[in-house]
């Protein structure tokens, strides 16, 4: 399994967020994590992304244990294991969309230009490459975080509402090479999202509802 | 992580160079002070080295040793060719230099002496000769450099110490150049040396051979050279080498006396004696220049504190912007953490960015220090004269360079240390 949640639960004081929540996904799987706001996506996201640690349950990435890891073997295992995509964080500011990427590929501890090249190049911004963050669309700046995520080549890949911010068009665009390159360097993809538009493309949901 | 901290001080560009100027000016001004204060403090102790005592007319200690020794300032006046005599048959006194100044060639003093003067500062011969007879002189090697002179050359020399002075040429009497001194970075690179009878003779004072050597009495005019009118009462202005007597006949005379013991004896006698004479003053080097670097120190000092505020100041603005850059970069500092950035490598970032903009400053300090030096020893005759070198490195300036990176690791230590603290699920959560 790339990914395994065992009865996860967590709470912000009284408010109980996640609430003994399971999931297991193999290699290469697309799952939608489909809820309204409030319904513990992001919470989610980050307890498996080793941002926040489960009070109750147990998360394996790859068999490595992130709940109960420490702080340092949390950032290791998520700079090997793991793409992280947001609604609108997406690449470092100072740096270029080809620098965003070589730097990416370095803190995953490769190095290979022709990677990045393809990657911009089936993203579709390999013209923008050399472009600050600040210069791009949303939808190129989305498709650079999906390279800026991918180039490490992880084995999950999650994205916590990608495609929230764009329009139909650029969303079914982003939608569709999400899909694409996660199938292309054969990540496991995990998607939380409260847009009913990517029920198209990743036809496995997961629906969370809303925290009482 | 070095490119991250570059590109993050180019995203901020004017922030970047404010603070590196701000501490660029802290470090100039630092390094400054340094090779001043030292190159002056070593090229004093260097020229009076071997000097006890200097011995001239009446009036400030401090002038008589300025322009006696380190020839930077106008002579006190002149005193009788009787007193060379005088201290010459004192069994106390090893050996009295007379100097007898009054002209220059393109701003460099001629020097009427003997070659115990040269002897003083280890002069060695790179050409020709060291022994200037009549219209005759030796080039110091600095003279020799700036104004291209050759062996066996010609010039005239003007009237006045310095080329600002506009004095006339004496043209009746060249000299020729015998020999060019090799460098020995005191005061006599920068000097012409010839005899005291030449200096006598270019300013038309008749005088006999043995005056210089210390005669007691004047004994006619064997050597007697020609002379306008005119020329002697240019002479009268100014520093000179002469005095009318009751008949308006110009006596031979010398500027100063350099004077060294043969004892400790003479320390304690000789001082107290010349000082007695209404005529002569005697100055200690030691005491006139430790009294000047004392005077020196003091503003230095005020100015080195002035500047290493300046520096806090520097170190304070960098604080600012790092501080100000890791709020408004919150969402990065978190995005690089989700990328798999260490904490530490975050924070490592951060610090570098402060050393970044600190050694920046500080390198442009250096060069910016050694460029003043430069541009005020080229601009200002007197810092000429004293042969400050800006292209001579201090240990000091490492020291300098040191503390301020040490700034620049400080005043990022804080903005930093925000990265330990910040909650990066919370900062994700506001930043998306």
């Amino acid at each position: 399994m790339v990914l395994s949640v065992d009865s996860v639960s967590y709470a912000y004081g009284p408010r109980v967020t996640v609430s003994q929540f399971s999931l297991a996904l193999a290699t290469g799987q697309h799952v939608l994590l489909l809820g309204p706001s409030g319904s513990g996506k992001t919470t989610l996201i980050n307890l498996i992304a080793g941002l926040l640690t489960p009070q109750t349950g147990r998360i394996a990435i790859c068999g490595e244990d992130m709940g109960s890891a420490s702080p340092t073997q949390r950032d290791d295992l998520r700079r090997r294991r793991v793409g992280l995509i947001f609604q609108t964080l997406r690449l470092v500011s100072a740096l270029s969309l080809r620098a965003n990427l070589t730097l990416a590929q370095r803190l995953s501890g490769t190095s290979d230009a022709a990677a990045i090249d393809l990657l911009l190049e089936r993203l579709g911004i390999a013209h923008r490459a050399n472009a600050q963050p600040r210069e791009l669309s949303q939808g190129e700046a989305q498709r650079a975080a999906i390279a800026r995520a991918l180039v490490g080549k992880p084995d999950l890949l999650i994205a916590d509402e990608p495609t929230s911010a764009l329009d139909d068009d650029n969303a079914a665009r982003v939608g569709q090479l999400l899909v694409e390159t996660a199938n292309a360097n054969g990540s496991t993809l995990l998607v939380a999202t409260h847009d009913a538009r990517l029920r198209a493309l990743i036809p496995n949901v997961v629906t969370l509802e809303a925290a009482a | 992580m070095l490119g991250l901290a570059f590109a993050y001080l180019r995203d901020r560009a004017l922030t970047t160079a404010l603070n590196v100027l701000l501490l660029a000016i802290a470090v100039a001004t630092l390094v400054l002070l340094l090779l001043f204060s030292t190159q002056i403090s070593q090229r004093f102790e260097r020229d009076a080295q071997g000097i006890d005592l200097v011995v001239g007319a009446k009036g400030s200690p401090l002038q008589l040793i300025l322009s006696s020794i380190y020839q930077i300032d106008n002579p006190t006046g002149n005193i009788p060719l009787e007193s060379v005599a005088m201290l010459r048959r004192d069994p106390s006194v090893a050996r009295a230099v007379p100097l007898a100044l009054g002209d220059n060639f393109r701003g460099f003093r001629i020097v009427g002496t003997e070659a115990a003067y040269l002897d003083i500062y280890g002069a060695k011969l790179a050409q020709g000769r060291l022994n200037a007879v009549d219209a005759e002189a030796v080039l110091g090697a600095a003279v020799a450099r700036e104004t291209g002179a050759k062996l066996g050359q010609k010039f005239l020399g003007s009237h006045g110490l310095g080329e600002d002075e506009g004095g006339s040429e004496h043209e009746h009497i060249p000299f020729t150049t015998v020999g060019i001194l090799k460098p020995t970075g005191t005061v006599i690179d920068r000097l012409i040396v010839t005899s005291v009878e030449s200096v006598w003779d270019a300013h038309g004072i008749a005088h006999d051979d043995e005056h210089a050597k210390g005669g007691e009495q004047e004994r006619g005019h064997g050597h007697e050279a020609e002379h306008d009118t005119g020329h002697a009462a240019e002479h009268d202005r100014g520093p000179a080498t002469s005095m009318s007597d009751a008949q308006g006949e110009m006596k031979p005379e010398v500027t100063a006396l350099l004077v060294s013991y043969r004892n400790a004896y003479g320390a304690i006698r000789i001082p107290g004696m010349i000082n007695r004479q209404t005529e002569l003053q005697a100055a200690v080097p030691a005491i006139e220049t430790a009294r000047l670097l004392t005077l020196f120190g003091s503003a230095i000092d005020g100015a080195r504190i002035f500047a290493w505020l300046l520096a806090a100041t520097g170190g304070l603005a960098i604080f600012v912007a790092l501080l100000n850059a890791a709020r408004a970069r919150e969402g990065d500092l978190a995005l690089l953490r989700v990328m798999g950035a260490s904490r530490t490598r975050v924070f490592g970032t951060i610090v570098l960015e402060g050393v970044l903009t600190a050694a920046a400053g500080a390198l442009l300090g250096v060069l910016g220090g050694h460029l003043l030096l430069w541009l005020a020893s080229r601009g200002f005759q007197t810092l000429s004269d004293l042969g400050l070198s800006a292209f001579v490195f201090h240990p000091g300036e490492a020291a300098i360079v040191g503390g301020v990176l040490l700034i620049g690791v400080l005043a990022a230590l804080i903005p930093a240390a925000r990265v330990f603290r910040t909650d990066l699920a919370q900062t994700l959560a506001q930043a998306s």
